[in-house]
C-alpha cells in the first residue's frame, strides 16, 4: 500500500504543475458561485406593464395609480389603441398590457359588473401566471375600495384572508435556496471532469501500458490517482462554504459536520461516475463527451433549478439514480431546515450504494489484463 | 484553385475524423436528441401533484369539500392525514410534505357565519418559488370555494378582470425550456468542440505539421469549423422537428430565417471554442473551460432558466456579453411570436458582431502563436 | 547449465477469428540479447505484451524469470523491466520526478532509490538537468532515460518494443552501448525492432511472419543458413 503514496505525489504534481489548470479549479468556481448565486433568482420584480386607457375617467386614473404604486409593476407607457399595445407585447416591451374599456367609470357607477381584459406574454408560463396573479390582486382591492368609498357594501360578511406561513424562509430569499444547490453544482463539476479525463489520457499518452507492467495493483493504482481528486473536491467545498456565509450569510441550521460527512461520500460516487466514465472511453474526446451529458441531464435533472415534485412520474423516477438530486436535497435539508443525522439517513445510505456501485462497476472494467 | 483544393483536402480530413469515430458520432447525434426530449418533459415550474399533509380538526363539510377540490385539481396530491396538531417544522425536516393545510374546529359553521376562514396554510418555503405557487394554487381554489358558498362575496368584486394568455396559450412550460435547452446544446456542442479537436491536435504534435504545410491559418481554422458548422446544423434541424412533432412547440415565424439566425449563432459558438483553444494546450484545460466558463453562464445568464428582469442591474449588464442571451430572443420571437425581423434585428445585430469579433480574434492569435 | 529465462511453449493469441499468435514455441537463456523481428502485424507487439503480463493467451503456457505468465502475471511484472514503443514517461513530471515514482511503484527504499537515480544519471549523462520537464528534453535523452528507468529495479528482464524508433544514428549507437552493458550486467534483454542492422547486434534473432516462427538462430547461421550477405537479405526473403 505503500505504493499508493507514490502515485498520489505524481497526481499532485502534474495538477500543481498546469498552470492553467489551478485557476481553473479554485478560481473560477467562486466567481461563478458568487455571480451566479445573485442571478439565479425567479422573485418578480418590475414587471413592465403598459395600460391601454380608452375610458379616461377618474376611476381609471386611480386604478392606474395603483399599479404606478405597487412595488410589483413599472407602468412603462400608454398605448392609445389596441395595436400599439400588442405591438408592446410583441416587442418584448411589456410582460403584461391591461386595458381599461369605454364606459368603465359609468358602469361602476350605476352598479353594473365591468370588465378589465388583461393581455399576458406567457412564454415563460409560471412567470406569466405570477404577473396574472399580482395583477388580478390589484384589480380586486380596487374593486373593493371602490364599494367602501361609495358606501355600497352590501354585506356584513368580512371577506375572509387566507393565513398563511413561509416556514425555514420567511422572506422568499432566493440566494439562501439557491446558493447550496450551486456550490454542489461547482464541486461535481470540478470532480468529474478531473476524475473523467484522467485515466483516459494516460491511455492516450501511452503512460498507461507503463503502469500496467509494474506490479501495482488496480485498487492501488486507482485509489492514488482518485484520492487527489477527492481532496480537491472537499477543499473546494470547504472554500465554496466559507464564501456562502461569509457574503450570503446563509444561515447553518444543521450540522456542518453532517454536511461534510455526506459530502466526503457524494465525492466518491461522482468520482467514481468519472471513473467508469473514464473506462469506457479510448480517446479523451469520448470521456468528455460522455461527462458532458452526465452532467447536464444530472444538473437540469437535479432539482436545483426546477422542483422535482412537479416533474412527470417518469422522470421523477429518474432522480432516484441522479447522485446530484440527493446533494442537492441533503445539502438544502441540512443547511436550510436543520435536517438531522435521522432525517436524512435514507439519502446517506442511498448515496454510500452509490459510491460502492459506481467505483466497483469501474474497477470492473478496468481491466489491468487487458483483452 | 489550389487553395480551393487545399482547404477541401482539409475540411475533407476533419470530416473523416469525426465520421471514423463512431462513438463519438452517436454522442453528438445522440445526445442533443436525448436531452432535448427527457428536458422537454421532465424540466418545468409547474406545479404538479405537489405531496401535502393535511390536519383536519374539523371533520365537517367545508373541510372535506375543500380538500376533495384539492385533490382533484392535479395540483396537489395528499401524502397523509395529519391527527394530532402537528410538529410543523418536524414534518418539513423530513422533507416530504410541500404543504400542510390545517382546518380549525368548526371550520365550516364560523365560515358560513361570515367569523373568517379558521384554516392555516404552512409552506415549506426553503424552495421560495415552489411555495409561492403552493400558498397561489390553494388560495385560488379555496377562495373559489368560498365565493361559491356566499355568493354575497361575489357582489364585493364587481370589477372582474379577464385575461388572454399571449404566445402561449395553453402556459405550457415547454415552450419556454425548449428553446433553452437548444441553446445550451448548440452553445457546448459546437464551443466545446471545436476547442478540444485544435487542443488535440495540438497535444498529439499533429498541429505543428499542419502549421508547417502551406496552409493559411485562416484555412485551417475554417476547415475546423466547417464540418463542425454541419454537425450542429443537423442537430439544430432535429431539435426544432422534435420541438415540433413532439412538443408541439409552433413554428409561427420564417423557418428559412430561423435556419439563418441559428447559423449565425452556431457560427458565434464555434469562434468562441477556437478562441478557447488558442489559450490552451491540453485537452482537460479545454474541456475545463467550456465547461465551467461556458455551460453555467448560458444556462443562468442567458434567460433560460431565470428571467433576465429580475437580476440586479450589474448582472443585467453582465448578460449582454452571453450569446445565448441574445439568440433566445430571436428563437422565442420567430418560434412563438412569429413576428419579422423587424424586432430583433438588433439582437441580430450584436450576434453578428460578436460573431466577427471572436472569429477575428482567434485568428489573429493564432497566426501570433506562429510568428 | 542454468534454467532458459523464458519459456514459451506453444502460445496462441486470438482477437476473434483473427489469430495474431499462432503456437509460438522458443526459450531464451540468462544474459542473452534476444532479437524479436518481424513485419508490421506479424504479432511481435502481441506476443511481447502476453511475455509482460498485459495480455492473456487464448491458449499455450510460458514462464518468464521464473513466473507464470497465465497463474501469476504480477509476479511476472515484478521481475521484468518494460520500454514499449511510444514514449512513455510523463512529460509534464521532471527527471527525478519520474525516476522517484517508478522506484517507488517498483518498492525500492528511498534510499536505495536516491542512490540508484544518481547512478542512473551518471550513466545517460543527465547531469544537471536533474530538475527538467521530461517534455521539454530531446527524444534521444527520452529513451535513454526511459530504459534507465525501465531497469531501476534491476529486472532479470528487460522487454524493450522498438526503443530506437526516431532515434538518430549516433543515439542508436549509444543505446545499443547501454543494451550491451545491460546484458553485461547479466539482465536478459528482449528486443524487438524493424532496423535490421540492429539485428546483427543480437545473440540470437527469432523472425516472425503472420503469427509464426520462420526462424530461429545466431545471425551468422542464418546469414549462411539462407544465403545471404546481411540480415536485411534473410528477412527479406523470409517475409516474401
Amino acid at each position: 500500500m505503500n505504493k499508493i503514496k507514490y502515485i498520489l505525489q505524481k497526481e499532485f504534481l502534474q495538477i500543481f504543475r498546469n498552470k492553467s489548470m489551478l485557476p481553473l479549479i479554485f478560481v473560477l468556481p467562486i466567481i461563478q458561485l458568487l455571480i451566479m448565486a445573485n442571478a439565479a433568482t425567479y422573485e418578480i420584480k418590475h414587471i413592465n406593464i403598459v395600460v391601454l386607457d380608452v375610458d379616461h375617467s377618474i376611476f381609471a386614473n386611480q386604478l392606474v395609480l395603483k399599479f404606478e404604486q405597487s412595488p410589483y409593476f413599472d407602468v412603462i407607457g400608454y398605448a392609445d389603441d389596441n395595436e400599439q399595445a400588442l405591438d408592446a407585447l410583441y416587442a418584448d416591451r411589456c410582460d403584461i398590457v391591461v386595458h381599461i374599456p369605454q364606459y368603465f367609470e359609468k358602469n361602476l357607477r350605476h352598479g353594473k359588473m365591468v370588465k378589465i381584459y388583461c393581455a399576458v406574454n406567457a412564454i415563460n408560463s409560471s412567470k406569466a401566471a405570477v404577473v396574472y396573479n399580482y395583477a388580478q390582486s390589484i384589480i380586486t382591492q380596487f374593486s373593493r375600495q371602490i364599494d367602501i368609498e361609495s358606501n355600497r357594501e352590501t354585506s356584513t360578511i368580512k371577506a375572509p384572508d387566507i393565513r398563511f406561513a413561509n416556514w425555514f424562509n420567511p422572506h422568499l430569499d432566493y440566494k439562501t435556496f439557491m446558493v447550496p444547490g450551486i456550490l454542489v453544482l461547482l464541486v461535481t463539476l470540478v470532480g468529474m471532469v478531473l476524475s473523467g479525463l484522467n485515466l483516459v489520457r494516460e491511455k492516450e499518452i501511452g503512460t498507461m501500458e507503463q503502469i500496467n507492467v509494474t506490479p501495482i495493483g488496480k485498487g492501488a493504482f486507482i485509489i492514488g490517482k482518485m484520492l487527489p481528486f477527492w481532496i480537491i473536491g472537499m477543499v473546494e467545498l470547504a472554500l465554496g462554504m466559507g464564501v456562502s456565509l461569509l457574503v450570503f450569510n446563509i444561515p447553518v441550521e444543521g450540522s456542518m459536520l453532517l454536511l461534510f460527512a455526506f459530502a466526503a461520500v457524494y465525492l466518491v460516487a461522482v468520482l467514481g461516475i468519472g471513473l467508469l466514465v473514464s473506462t469506457f472511453s479510448s480517446t479523451q474526446q469520448q470521456a468528455m463527451f460522455l461527462s458532458w451529458f452526465f452532467i447536464v441531464v444530472f444538473i437540469l435533472m437535479s432539482g436545483l433549478f426546477t422542483p422535482i415534485e412537479s416533474m412527470p412520474l417518469w422522470a421523477q423516477k429518474l432522480t432516484l439514480i441522479n447522485p446530484i438530486a440527493y446533494f442537492v436535497k441533503v445539502m438544502r435539508m441540512v443547511m436550510l431546515k436543520g435536517s438531522t443525522f435521522y432525517n436524512i439517513s435514507g439519502y446517506f445510505l442511498a448515496m454510500a450504494a452509490f459510491a460502492v456501485g459506481f467505483n466497483f462497476l469501474a474497477i470492473l472494467n478496468y481491466r489491468k489484463t487487458s483483452t | 484553385m489550389k487553395s480551393a483544393n487545399r482547404f477541401f483536402s482539409f475540411v475533407k480530413k476533419e470530416l473523416l475524423h469525426i465520421l471514423r469515430d463512431k462513438r463519438t458520432l452517436l454522442i453528438l447525434f445522440g445526445i442533443p436528441i436525448a436531452q432535448v426530449v427527457l428536458f422537454g418533459f421532465a424540466i418545468t415550474n409547474d406545479l404538479n401533484n405537489a405531496p401535502i399533509s393535511i390536519l383536519d380538526r374539523a371533520h365537517d363539510q367545508g373541510s372535506r369539500e375543500i380538500t376533495e377540490r384539492l385533490l382533484s385539481s392535479g395540483y396537489f396530491t395528499l401524502l397523509d392525514n395529519l391527527d394530532h396538531p402537528p410538529d410543523i417544522e418536524a414534518a418539513f425536516r423530513k422533507g416530504k410534505a410541500k404543504l400542510i393545510i390545517e382546518y380549525g374546529p368548526d371550520f365550516y359553521q364560523q365560515l358560513m357565519k361570515g367569523r373568517g376562514l379558521n384554516l392555516f396554510l404552512a409552506a415549506d418555503a426553503s424552495d421560495p418559488n415552489m411555495a409561492n405557487l403552493l400558498v397561489n394554487y390553494a388560495s385560488a381554489i379555496i377562495n373559489k370555494y368560498i365565493l361559491e358558498k356566499l355568493p354575497a362575496m361575489a357582489n364585493q368584486r364587481r370589477i372582474q378582470p379577464e385575461v388572454k394568455m399571449y404566445f402561449n396559450p395553453s402556459m405550457k412550460s415547454v415552450f419556454m425550456f425548449v428553446p433553452g435547452v437548444m441553446s445550451v446544446i448548440l452553445m457546448l456542442v459546437s464551443a466545446m468542440m471545436t476547442s478540444i479537436s485544435i487542443a488535440r491536435e495540438k497535444e498529439q504534435g499533429t498541429m505543428e505539421v499542419l502549421m508547417v504545410s502551406p496552409v493559411k491559418p485562416v484555412q485551417i481554422i475554417l476547415a475546423k469549423v466547417f464540418p463542425y458548422l454541419l454537425l450542429s446544423l443537423v442537430n439544430a434541424a432535429s431539435i426544432v422537428a422534435l420541438a415540433y412533432f413532439v412538443f408541439g412547440m409552433p413554428v409561427q415565424g420564417s423557418l428559412f430565417l430561423l435556419g439563418l439566425e441559428v447559423m449565425l449563432f452556431i457560427l458565434t459558438s464555434l469562434g468562441l471554442g477556437i478562441l478557447i483553444s488558442t489559450l490552451v494546450s491540453t485537452q482537460q484545460t479545454a474541456m475545463m473551460i467550456s465547461l465551467i466558463a461556458l455551460m453555467l453562464p448560458t444556462i443562468i445568464l442567458s434567460g433560460f432558466i431565470f428571467p433576465i428582469e429580475n437580476m440586479p442591474r450589474l448582472l443585467q449588464i453582465l448578460t449582454y456579453i452571453i450569446p445565448a442571451r441574445w439568440f433566445l430572443v430571436i428563437i422565442k420571437d420567430i418560434m412563438l411570436k412569429g413576428v419579422g425581423i423587424a424586432f430583433f434585428w438588433k439582437e441580430t445585430l450584436i450576434l453578428a458582431a460578436m460573431c466577427l469579433l471572436l472569429l477575428g480574434i482567434s485568428i489573429k492569435k493564432l497566426k501570433v502563436r506562429l510568428e | 547449465m542454468p534454467e532458459p529465462i523464458i519459456i514459451i511453449k506453444e502460445l496462441t493469441r486470438k482477437f476473434g477469428d483473427f489469430t495474431a499468435v499462432n503456437h509460438i514455441s522458443f526459450e531464451v537463456e540468462a544474459g542473452e540479447i534476444f532479437g524479436f523481428l518481424g513485419a508490421n502485424g506479424a504479432g511481435k507487439t502481441t506476443a511481447i505484451r502476453m511475455l509482460c503480463g498485459l495480455l492473456k493467451p487464448s491458449s499455450g503456457s510460458g514462464m518468464v524469470a521464473g513466473a507464470d505468465i497465465l497463474k501469476n502475471p504480477n509476479l511476472v511484472k515484478s521481475r521484468i523491466g518494460y520500454m514499449s514503443q511510444r514514449f512513455s514517461l510523463y512529460e509534464d513530471l521532471s527527471v527525478m520526478e519520474n525516476i522517484r515514482l517508478y522506484g517507488g511503484i517498483y518498492g525500492l527504499k528511498k534510499a536505495l532509490v536516491k542512490k540508484r537515480a544518481a547512478q542512473l544519471i551518471e550513466k545517460t549523462g543527465l547531469n544537471g538537468l536533474e530538475k527538467r520537464l521530461v517534455g521539454d528534453l530531446p527524444l534521444g535523452w527520452r529513451q535513454k532515460l526511459a530504459l534507465s528507468t525501465a531497469l531501476i529495479h534491476r529486472p532479470q528482464v528487460v522487454f524493450l518494443d522498438e526503443p530506437t524508433g526516431g532515434v538518430d544514428p549516433i543515439t542508436r549507437k549509444q543505446f545499443w552501448e547501454m543494451i550491451y552493458e545491460t546484458a553485461a550486467g547479466g539482465t536478459t534483454v528482449f528486443v524487438t525492432t524493424h532496423y535490421m542492422d540492429e539485428a546483427e547486434y543480437c545473440d540470437r534473432v527469432c523472425i516472425m511472419t503472420e503469427g509464426m516462427i520462420r526462424a530461429l538462430d545466431k545471425p551468422d547461421i542464418l546469414k549462411k543458413k539462407y544465403d545471404a550477405g546481411n540480415m536485411d537479405e534473410v528477412f527479406l526473403k523470409l517475409a516474401r
